[in-house]
């Protein structure tokens, strides 16, 4: 298993720069917009891998809620901690897209919008797993991540419905894209997802060593000799 | 269009900036509690 | 009645009874809903005309506000008299107590919203052009999807640190849709569109979290 990381890690890097050459060199040039519209290589990928990981969310925390196990628990909180860094991307290179071709900074449009309303619901998560006492944490954790999953089709529904009655420029165009275009979006997301699912592996690593770690505390607390602390 | 790349720049820039400052923040937290743990198993 | 009814219709009763004696936070709630709507007003100050457009985010803000300072209340008295432990003891059922909360919660809001509405419509010189009972209808779907959650993540952060800042920090993000839905609907009543979408948007969502928070109580109550 350990030996798989490296290799993963540099398939993963192998494919991020040929993803990034595509994107810049690769695809065609779009007519109206130039060259900025390349960042729809990064911003469109980051977006549907942060929804990949609050999915996967859901389910470990249904998992845990059902089960109990510590492995779901800590599934949980990595995929909500990679998906808000995705989201975080997603709402950086929106604006900046948005800026040079339609000389405003934020667009109501329907992916920037949910995503923000996503970002905010899993920043909350991961406030309430930040804020809470360590026991229940998981408990609370894995309601609100339920709840916050449940929301997502409601988030859709009424921004869509907001959208058709008060009509905003469209990111990433509307209407059907080039093939070319496609093959370099879906090659950027298949390199952002192998390097998504490394984060979530390193970070669940760390996470195992942290849980580990404050074991041993609380082991040696409880195995100092009254009177005396270490 | 001059003008218009680098914007094209910031935005994978600044993609990157944030992918690597938490991997960054992974990795220290990784190698800080890896000393603790030796160090508490020294102790035993 | 059912023994869960019963154990509802009891708890309620004994909030509501506990809510009229201590007129203290009553009273400095009421007078709280009233400051948010004059600070609105000094904030906002629109023509007749203009007043149907933001009206309906306005009063929903300021209904915000006063529900968020409200349900940070009613679960401070539980945790000094130790009553939530007492519950989870009991063998009654944890969705009995979550829906007299919810509902007590419910009336709290309700008494406040109706106190501020006649201030916001004379503020504002409001005049509906469409049917006001449409208007009380998102006003209760409205109220209740904010009270349903922010009772069940109020239960929630009762262990938590900061746990006054919690509560919004919890309920404003799922609220979102909830909240974009009252606020259209409203508006849409004032300047007399149709927010037939929108009021079915805000009955499903009423009927969804609900139904999960009521399911999920149990585990959070427990949560150790």
């Amino acid at each position: 298993m350990k030996r798989l990381f490296p290799i993963l890690g540099v398939v993963t890097a192998a494919l991020l720069v040929y993803a990034l050459y595509m994107a810049l060199i690769g695809a065609p040039t779009e007519q109206t917009m130039g060259n900025v519209q390349r960042i729809f290589y990064y911003h469109v990928p980051s977006a549907w891998t942060a929804f990949v990981l609050f999915f996967v969310n859901f389910g470990a925390s249904l998992v845990y809620l059902v089960k109990r196990k510590a492995a779901a628990d800590m599934v949980a909180l990595v995929s909500a901690e990679v998906g808000v860094v995705f989201c975080t991307v997603v709402l950086v290179t929106g604006p900046i897209w948005a800026r040079p071709v339609w000389g405003i900074w934020w667009t109501w449009d329907m992916r920037l919008t949910s995503t923000l309303v996503l970002w905010l619901i899993y920043v909350s998560y991961l406030f309430l797993r930040r804020f809470s006492s360590s026991g229940e944490t998981p408990t609370l954790a894995a309601a609100l991540a339920v709840l916050g999953a449940l929301c997502v089709p409601f988030v859709y529904f009424s921004i869509w419905f907001f959208r058709t009655q008060h009509p905003q420029p469209v990111m990433g165009g509307g209407g059907s894209i080039d093939p070319r275009m496609l093959h370099v979006l879906l090659i950027n997301w298949l390199a952002f997802s192998c390097f998504a699912f490394l984060v979530c592996w390193s970070r669940y690593r760390l996470e195992k060593l942290q849980r580990e770690v404050d074991q041993a505390h609380a082991l040696e607390s409880l195995m100092a000799p009254r009177g005396s602390v270490r | 269009m001059k003008g218009n790349n680098a914007y094209l720049l910031a935005a994978y820039a600044l993609t990157w900036i944030i992918h690597i400052t938490y991997l960054a923040t992974i990795v220290s937290r990784y190698s800080q509690l890896k000393r603790e743990i030796d160090s508490l198993r020294k102790n035993k | 009645m059912s023994a869960p009814a019963g154990i509802t219709r009891v708890t309620l009763l004994k909030d509501l009874r506990l809510e009229w004696r201590s007129k203290d936070a009553s009273n400095s709630m009421l007078f709280f809903s009233l400051l948010v709507v004059v600070v609105f007003s000094f904030s906002f100050d629109p023509s007749a005309d203009e007043s149907r457009q933001i009206a309906g985010g306005l009063i929903w803000v300021a209904f915000l506000f006063a529900a968020v300072v409200a349900l940070n209340q009613t679960w401070a008295r539980e945790i000094r008299n130790q009553v939530l432990d007492a519950y989870r003891v009991s063998p009654a059922p944890a969705n009995s107590l979550f829906l007299a909360k919810a509902v007590g919660n419910f009336i709290f809001v309700s008494v406040l919203e109706a106190l501020m509405t006649p201030l916001f419509i004379a503020f504002y010189r409001l005049r509906s052009i469409g049917p006001a009972w449409q208007l009380l209808v998102v006003a209760v779907l409205g109220t209740w999807a904010l009270v349903v959650n922010g009772t069940f993540f109020a239960a929630m952060s009762l262990r938590t640190r900061s746990r006054e800042i919690m509560l919004p920090l919890l309920l404003f993000p799922i609220s979102l849709p909830a909240i974009l839905a009252m606020v259209q609907a409203t508006t849409a009543i004032l300047n007399g569109e149709g927010a037939r979408f929108w009021m079915t948007l805000l009955v499903t969502y009423d009927l969804v979290f609900t139904t999960v928070c009521l399911l999920l109580f149990e585990t959070v109550l427990h949560a150790e």
